[in-house]
């Protein structure tokens, strides 16, 4: 500090001082490169630290059901008998809904914000989808339980399996009684949440389109579609992939929403209404009382380690795709 | 959402944490959520008495197990009991606090609260999935004069592990032979059918929301929610309501004296006026304490709490611990919790 201070014009030290300050630079500036290393080692020891810590939890789990326990739909903790495959599904099944319910409402709105809307409604729309991304998880939750689920049980699911449940094989996905919650409750509940952050990496896109290109394609004279779809769509490919996989990875990982909603039932079933859970939250669930040194306790760190694993996965093949997307 | 006893009481408590003598030297726990709000309400009464104030963490039953066997609270408090095997090998003297009932809600047109009837057997067949009908023959037995509609029967269940689910399966494993061999009894348990909420609220909540639904719910909860309880039938064979006398008569009736650490069962005990699904809660008290003067001031907290709570603790519809216990307990904490071989409680 001395040694900056003493080289500033106006501070009363001759010029020459300035030539003694640099080697305190020199060191000062070494320390400070020295901490981004460790803050970007920092990240990489955590996540190292994290990973082990989950697998080492959850490897007694691992040794007494061996790979079983990936496929295994028992969850009983009064026999110690567990298996993550109830989990994997309800993780799975659920985000899948999520995404594909919150991704045309994401182009819509965001093509929306950037051709269409005047430029009065730009920002009041703008905020409100970012708000939507600021509203807390458990907020979500009480509204899906309170608001949501009675209107599914109301007024959607009744009749959903009235029409659709007599058809072979499709109707096998709208059986059983209208609970109100269940996996389409929690992927619409879901949807909602990560619909502000694929907008906004859509949005963040299409803006990125050069002006040009729109014109041009304005000027042969396409129709509003025309350009969204051959030249905005095609241009922004690469980082909508991307978004839609940080979307898909969010909606993974969703615990207290969720939790609210899908019934939390350990059975596997096909139907978009019958309860299930997530591993998320069946963590969340069974974490306070699962006892320090049991087989329970054990199964739930590898269930976190599982989710780890889903969501890497998801994380390399959004990687995968922008980068095959790119050299194409 | 009209948690307000609960939510009060823990407003205050945290409150008072903060306004008086955060200095003083509190006694700390951590378990059991449900006999949380009356510990907490307990607290706030006892501080003005006493100076002394209490930090109770509601973290689960589970967790609390886990902080007192590392020694990280003063005492730790745990719906379940814990066994004996586990106390001995941690050193830990187990004694009840407060009792609680479970009571099972439904959501059914023209049925009021304490109209319906259902016997142990019954509620055991609905949540194993076998009587899927309001208008089941079973059912419609047990209740001549109540018109029942033919709709399916939704059980719901508690999602958390929870203290109450453990006492709702041990009485379910208590009269259906079935439902003991298929499913069994633990703070949670793979269910066979039905749906899960979150805590009371989500419990409750879910049975709101969804026609012929059927749950169950700690009493307190569903008397400060005016939701519609049933009758159930006890092992006398009467139908009683869920009343707090009854809940008495089951803790007069449970077989305090041969009970190994205080786990008297008091699920399906005899007695016309009995309760079937009533439980204490229990807390965890190290038996060579590190420091005598935190152990004496937990026990001088629940000495008081058992002598001056009843009244506080009836208010949020807990069942005070019968007086005769109370002593039990007492000659416990003398004869078990020793530093330096000497009692620490000498009153």
């Amino acid at each position: 500090m001395d040694a900056t201070m003493a080289g500033l014009p106006g501070s009363g030290v001759q010029p020459g001082h300035i030539g003694d300050a640099k080697p305190v630079g020199r060191i000062a500036d070494l320390v400070f490169v020295g901490l981004l290393w460790g803050c970007g080692i920092f990240v990489l020891v955590l996540l190292g630290l994290i990973i082990a810590m989950l697998f080492e939890g959850g490897l007694p789990a691992f040794s007494a059901f061996g790979l079983d326990f990936l496929w295994t739909a028992t969850w009983n903790p009064v026999t110690e008998k567990f298996g993550a495959l109830v989990m994997i599904y309800g993780t799975i099944f659920s985000a899948i809904i999520a995404v594909i319910v919150a991704l045309p409402l994401s182009f819509g709105i965001a093509f929306f914000l950037t051709e269409i809307a005047p430029q009065v409604m730009r920002r009041p729309i703008g905020v409100a989808v970012q708000l939507l991304a600021a509203v807390p998880s458990i907020i979500y939750g009480m509204w899906g339980f309170f608001i949501i689920s009675p209107l599914m049980a109301a007024y959607v699911q009744p009749p959903l399996i009235d029409w659709l449940g007599p058809i072979p094989v499709i109707g096998a996905l709208f059986t059983g009684p209208a609970l109100g919650g269940g996996m389409l409750t929690a992927g619409l509940i879901m949807a909602v949440m990560i619909l502000p952050f694929i907008t906004a990496m859509f949005v963040e896109t299409l803006e990125s389109v050069p002006p040009m290109l729109k014109e041009s394609a304005y000027g042969v004279g396409g129709t509003t579609f025309e350009v969204y779809k051959n030249v905005s769509v095609p241009y922004g490919k690469t980082a909508m992939v991307g978004a839609v996989m940080l979307g898909l990875g969010r909606a993974l990982g969703e615990t207290m929403a969720v939790t609210f909603v899908i019934g939390n039932a350990t059975r596997l079933s096909a139907s978009l209404f019958a309860p299930g859970a997530t591993i998320a939250s069946t963590i969340a669930n069974e974490f306070p009382e699962a006892a320090q040194g049991s087989l329970k306790l054990d199964s739930l760190l590898a269930l976190g380690f599982i989710l780890f694993v889903i969501s890497f996965i998801v994380l390399a093949l959004s990687r995968f795709l922008v980068r095959s997307n790119l050299k194409s | 959402m009209k948690l307000t006893t609960a939510f009060g009481a823990a407003i205050a408590v945290a409150g008072s944490l903060f306004v008086g003598g955060a200095f003083a030297a509190d006694i700390t726990g951590a378990g059991a959520t449900f006999p949380a709000p009356v510990y907490q309400a307990w607290a706030v009464a006892y501080k003005e008495k006493t100076g002394t104030g209490l930090n109770y963490q509601s973290i689960g039953s589970g967790a609390g197990q886990t902080q007192i066997f590392n020694r990280t609270v003063d005492f730790g408090a745990s719906d379940a009991p814990v066994d004996s095997a586990k106390l001995a090998q941690q050193n830990l003297l187990q004694f009840p606090a407060v009792i609680g009932s479970v009571v099972t809600i439904v959501n059914l047109d023209g049925v009021e609260a304490n109209k319906l009837k259902l016997t142990g057997p019954v509620l055991a067949d609905i949540y194993l999935g076998k009587i899927t009908k309001w208008d089941d023959k079973a059912i419609a037995d047990l209740n001549p004069g109540l018109k029942l509609p033919s709709i399916g029967i939704v059980p719901t269940y508690r999602s958390d592990g929870s203290g109450t689910t453990y006492v709702f399966a041990t009485y379910l494993a208590d009269v259906s032979a079935e439902w003991k061999s298929k499913v069994g009894a633990a703070t949670s348990v793979s269910w066979p059918a039905g749906a899960g909420g979150k805590g009371n609220e989500g419990v409750a909540g879910t049975v709101k929301n969804t026609k012929g639904a059927i749950g169950y719910v700690e009493y307190i909860y569903a008397s400060a929610n005016n939701l519609v309880t049933t009758e159930l039938q006890n092992k006398a064979g009467k139908f009683v309501s869920p009343t707090v006398p009854a809940f008495q008569a089951a803790a007069a009736n449970a077989d305090w004296a041969n009970a190994k650490d205080f786990a008297a069962s008091m699920i399906n005990t005899p007695g016309d006026a009995t309760w079937p699904i009533t439980s204490a809660t229990f807390i965890l008290l190290p038996k060579q304490p590190k420091s005598a003067e935190q152990a004496k001031d937990v026990m001088k907290f629940f000495d008081w709490a058992f002598e001056h709570g009843g009244p506080i603790a009836e208010k949020l519809h807990y069942i005070p611990l019968p007086k005769d216990v109370a002593e039990r307990v007492r000659a416990a904490w003398k004869s078990d919790v020793l530093v330096d071989g000497k009692p620490v409680w000498s009153n």
